[in-house]
């Protein structure tokens, strides 16, 4: 049982060393909103691809399940 | 170690966003696929009353792809990678969160992430705009349409940010439950002031102009000259599953990504920080 006391069912109090982590997190997090945007949002209200409605069409049902704004 | 999570994120979401894909491809589907008939029968007896009434007919779009490819690899693939991209979003947060946030455990904190993001980036933008079904939602309208429903999406997510920190800030004097619920209550009256502020779909000015005072964008019947109906207005059950399975499909997405990544952040951080200082 002093197995089981010892498990993680006691909180970790981790601190990830901001200066050295700030880098992978910012990144992660900004390709995950330009992933949110293509799948999302461009080439209906915005298109940085030009006139181009691939993307749009592919995902397009998607796009109105995931609750976006369409058409 | 952020590496590692963010490599748990990105599985935990894209498993997540299969299981959204399967219940999509099951329950929405169908529902989609009549949407597309609905606004195409819809089209052309739109046509025939213009050519009736002597205006120019307006014409069709063109296929791209085809239905079979969007109903299966195109809202597979968007479901999955949108679901990946808020997996390592949420191992983001999470990171961020993990000895931050007092003394909640690692698998019950990915949890509690994974449903702000279900609130924030889904849930409280749904109340306000709604999602919509194939045929619902006019063309000349998207860009305002697209910036209102971003708005509101920052808007929940900055709120339910400052509500964390205020619960936090509360706790050292009410105690966790009482901070809480202050937070809370904080948290629905931002909401709510927003969801007042801005305008409904339907009573966008150049909605307005063409159609009168609606709250909503839902087709209605189509008249001929003489007021009779010649064409039904978007079915009512259809619209209403739609959005019932939207909503399901948004929480089992989110749920599964915290149910997913909770064990696997768990078992990560009890191997790699073993020599932690744990409280007694």
């Amino acid at each position: 049982m002093s197995s089981l006391s010892a498990s993680p069912a006691i909180p970790v109090p981790v601190v990830l060393s901001a200066a050295r982590a700030a880098a992978w997190l910012t990144g992660t997090a900004v390709l995950a909103l330009l992933v949110y945007y293509f799948i999302g949002v461009d080439q209906g209200a915005y298109s940085v691809l030009g006139n181009d409605t691939h993307i749009h069409e592919f995902v397009h049902d998607a796009r109105h399940f995931l609750g976006f704004p369409c058409h | 170690m952020e590496k590692k999570l963010i490599l748990r994120g990105l599985l935990a979401g894209a498993v997540a966003g299969l299981a959204a894909f399967v219940f999509a491809r099951i329950f929405a589907e169908p529902l989609i696929g009549r949407a597309v008939d609905y606004e195409s029968a819809r089209d052309t007896a739109q046509a025939a009353l213009d050519q009736a009434a002597g205006t120019p007919v307006s014409g069709g779009e063109h296929e791209i792809f085809t239905r079979a490819v969007q109903a299966n690899a195109g809202i597979g693939l968007g479901m999955i990678v949108l679901g990946a991209a808020m997996g390592a979003l949420t191992a983001v947060v999470y990171a961020v969160c993990l000895g931050r946030t007092g003394r909640i455990r690692p698998r019950v904190l990915a949890l509690l992430v994974a449903a702000g993001g279900f609130a924030g980036f889904y849930l409280m933008p749904f109340l306000k705009y709604p999602a919509n079904p194939p045929s619902i939602g006019h063309e000349d309208t998207i860009r305002d349409r697209s910036n209102l429903y971003l708005a509101m999406v920052g808007c929940s997510i900055v709120l339910l940010v400052l509500a964390v920190w205020l619960g936090r800030r509360l706790a050292v004097r009410y105690g966790n439950w009482n901070a809480t619920l202050l937070a809370g209550a904080g948290y629905a009256v931002g909401i709510g002031l927003v969801m007042w502020g801005l305008p409904d779909a339907g009573e966008l000015a150049a909605n307005v102009e063409v159609y009168g005072h609606h709250a909503t964008e839902t087709p209605l019947p189509l008249e001929n000259a003489r007021g009779t109906i010649v064409f039904p207005g978007f079915p009512a059950d259809d619209l209403y599953r739609f959005r019932l399975y939207s909503v399901l499909a948004q929480a089992l997405l989110w749920g599964c990504l915290g149910l997913v990544l909770g064990p696997l952040a768990e078992r990560l951080l009890a191997r790699d920080l073993p020599a932690s200082p744990r409280p007694t």
